[in-house]
């Protein structure tokens, strides 16, 4: 793990740009803790970091949608979590809202309070894009988590799941079931939710993609509200829109739990049926063989936006990188859970 | 109550004019069966013919799996819930009433009848508990509608409103905004079986249905509900104690959203306080493209079946064609524009004869 490595202004070049890291939250803590971590003064920064010690007191501004959704709950309930481990962070939680004009005068707030920094889960990215242009002007950095600016101005960092990645996995996976069961002229159903929101556009992107790299199609799609009882409507409806049915991929494990009583319903098993996000109880599934696999989206972005936002405060880089800086960009990965691997992620599974 | 006096003599007129006033139904009542069976076949027809070219369209292009037995009961089905909420609306719209707060009555009583403490008890004793807790629930919270209302002299839109917001914030501060799953065995054997045939969910439709009809057409307090929903002053004139008679209606509506609730749960197998959302509006939809005044003093049960069926027939056949969410939504609104016109065109043509 050493490396002796003076940061050059190439590597912070080379580093600093289009930079994808998978953050662990193992990646932030280390073993022995040294006294100097500030990039620029010592060489062994990165081998050994110094990021959890304790720092001058951060005040951070978080503020997220309502959590009226397991996931979302789950997202809220790491951040807080994560923020009471360090002592020197104060967090001001702002009450979660879907009411994008109340997301923006909460962070009105932040600004005129003069919080260190601000962790936003905007409610919608573009309508939250302008204050968040406002806090950055008033020298406030804000972490962009999972729903994006539509300016690149709007935040210091931002830090997302893989929508279009997800719905690649998906896909992907799908194309080794039809291989590997050898399916023929298999019929491909999706059940996506929220239509009207970018991230299942780009769910369904990727999932078209990754099907189309096999020469598959989806032959049915329909789209649930992401509650319970939207996804037991639309999966009870396409059920009866095709007698057969070889792989269905749902969106999103919270609806998926109407979705499942709609295929118990109908007595209906006869497909794949790949799941999304990673709920505790889509994994329970899997381990008892009534569902093949989900695709994660981890519920843990907002708690890294809390842990990104102390760093940037207080100056400090990601312990695992050479580059001296908190990168400007995020991307978690989207890994497909299934029987094999299932123990593995079952920790990190919420509960919807 | 007050603004409903102000706005209901304009629209009896109105409604006399159409001649479907109560006056109507009251001699419909006494007069020959033929008489009753042409005005209410009239009023509607325009129902019939869009559920009728609805099932055209799906036949059309989806052919014998639309027809199945199988997808035909998988939309009695889907209309079952929507469908018993909707039945307790007529009844508040028909009385001159609104009620905003199905949807989050539905939510509310779903999430109070599947909290780990009512399935221990239903587990205990027998799954009557979690029913009855639904329905509990619903009335109550029907019963302060109604004295809101009736007593305390809030405009409905406004106390419902104020029920709507609360009531749903109730169930999520209970059910601490997760998906409660039910683990009551015998519940989900009941309610999730069918009897020779015909899932329990649907025959509960039925039932709720066919005592609504009776209980709106054939009884004193069918006969209030429309006088007072005439004209409350004309009502309390003629001695019907109006006030105690809106409590009654509200809790009626809130009786409903227990049964509904009960047959949600059944449905998706949890409770939630994402259940029901905007009820209040596919309701209300159902209600009025059914030929109920929303305005109040003309109501139909029969009206109110077909509106619900019609949009649970709509969003079937987009989903076996394969087409969006959002054409689905275009398409809402124009059934909900056309069968309102049809529907006028032909009572006015019937009442001319």
């Amino acid at each position: 793990m050493s490396r002796p490595i003076k940061p050059s202004r190439r590597i912070q070049a080379l580093t600093g740009g289009a930079l994808a890291a998978l953050l662990l939250a193992a990646g932030c803590t280390s073993n022995t803790p040294e006294s100097d971590s500030s990039g620029d003064s010592g060489t062994k920064a990165n081998a050994a970091s110094s990021n959890d010690e304790t720092g001058e007191t951060v005040t951070i501004g978080f503020s997220g949608p309502a959590a009226d959704h397991g996931w979302l709950a789950a997202i809220n309930s790491a951040a807080l979590a994560e923020a009471e481990k360090f002592d020197d962070i104060e967090l001001k939680a702002a009450e979660g809202t879907n009411d994008p004009s109340l997301q923006i005068s909460q962070i009105e707030t932040f600004i005129n309070d003069k919080v260190d920094a601000i962790v936003l889960l905007p409610t919608d990215g573009a309508a939250l894009t302008n204050v968040a242009i406002k806090a950055m002007d008033a020298g406030i950095p804000v972490i962009n988590v999972d729903r994006e600016f539509s300016s690149p101005f709007a935040a210091r960092t931002t830090i997302l799941g893989d929508n279009y990645g997800m719905g690649v996995s998906a896909g992907t996976y799908a194309c080794d079931l039809i291989e590997k069961n050898d399916i023929n002229d298999p019929v491909i159903a999706e059940i996506a939710g929220i239509d009207s929101l970018p991230l299942t556009q780009d769910r369904s992107q990727g999932f078209k993609d990754a099907l189309a790299s096999c020469d598959q199609t989806v032959d049915n799609r329909v789209a649930a509200e992401f509650t319970v009882e939207s996804g037991e409507e639309q999966a009870s409806n396409l059920l009866q829109a095709e007698p057969k049915i070889d792989i269905i991929w749902n969106h999103d494990d919270d609806q998926g739990v109407g979705v499942k009583a709609a295929f118990d319903n109908a007595n209906r098993d006869e497909f794949f049926f790949i799941g999304g996000a990673g709920s505790a109880n889509a994994m329970r599934w899997i381990q008892d063989g009534e569902m093949e696999a989900t695709v994660l989206y981890p519920p843990t972005q907002a708690a890294d936006g809390i842990r990104l936002a102390r760093l940037i405060v207080q100056n400090k880089g990601l312990s695992d990188l050479v580059q001296v800086e908190v990168p400007k960009r995020i991307v978690l990965n989207a890994p497909v859970v299934t029987k094999e691997n299932v123990d593995q992620y079952i920790d990190q599974g919420f509960e919807s | 109550m007050d603004a409903a006096r102000e706005g209901l003599p304009a629209q009896a007129t109105g409604t006399d004019s159409a001649g479907t006033a109560p006056s109507g139904r009251g001699s419909g009542d006494h007069g020959v069966l033929g008489n009753l069976m042409g005005s209410s076949f009239g009023r509607n027809l325009g129902l019939v013919v869009a559920l009728v070219l609805l099932c055209l369209v799906g036949i059309a292009t989806a052919g014998e799996q639309f027809a199945s037995i199988d997808n035909m009961l998988t939309i009695l089905r889907l209309a079952s819930v929507i469908g018993v909420v909707s039945i307790g609306m007529t009844f508040v719209i028909t009385g001159g009433g609104i009620d905003l707060s199905v949807g989050a009555l539905v939510a509310l009583c779903s999430v109070w009848a599947s909290t780990v403490a009512t399935q221990t008890l239903a587990n205990d004793y027998h799954w009557i508990v979690m029913v009855s807790t639904a329905v509990l629930v619903g009335v109550g919270a029907g019963l302060v509608n109604g004295l809101l209302i009736a007593y305390g002299r809030v405009v409905p839109f406004i106390a419902t409103l104020a029920m709507l917001a609360g009531a749903r914030g109730l169930a999520e501060i209970i059910a601490q905004r997760r998906t409660q799953i039910i683990k009551v065995d015998g519940f989900r054997e009941f309610f999730g079986g069918s009897v020779l045939g015909v899932p329990v969910l649907v025959i509960m439709f039925v039932l709720v249905s066919v005592v609504g009809w009776i209980v709106l057409n054939r009884t004193t307090f069918g006969r209030r509900t429309f006088a007072v929903g005439g004209n409350p002053e004309a009502a309390r004139l003629a001695g019907i104690k109006v006030q105690r008679h809106t409590v009654m209606l509200y809790v009626i509506v809130g009786l409903c959203c227990g049964i509904a609730a009960v047959m949600l749960m059944a449905r998706t197998t949890t409770g939630s306080s994402t259940h029901g959302t905007l009820y209040e509006l596919d309701a209300i939809a159902a209600v009025v493209i059914g030929g109920t005044l929303l305005s109040g003093g003309r109501g139909t049960i029969v009206g109110t079946v077909f509106g619900v069926l019609i949009f649970t027939t709509l969003s079937n056949v987009f989903i076996q064609n394969n087409l969006s969410s959002s054409a689905q939504a275009v398409a809402k609104g124009l059934i909900i524009v056309v069968a309102v016109l049809l529907q006028q065109r032909i009572a006015n043509r019937s009442d001319g004869t």
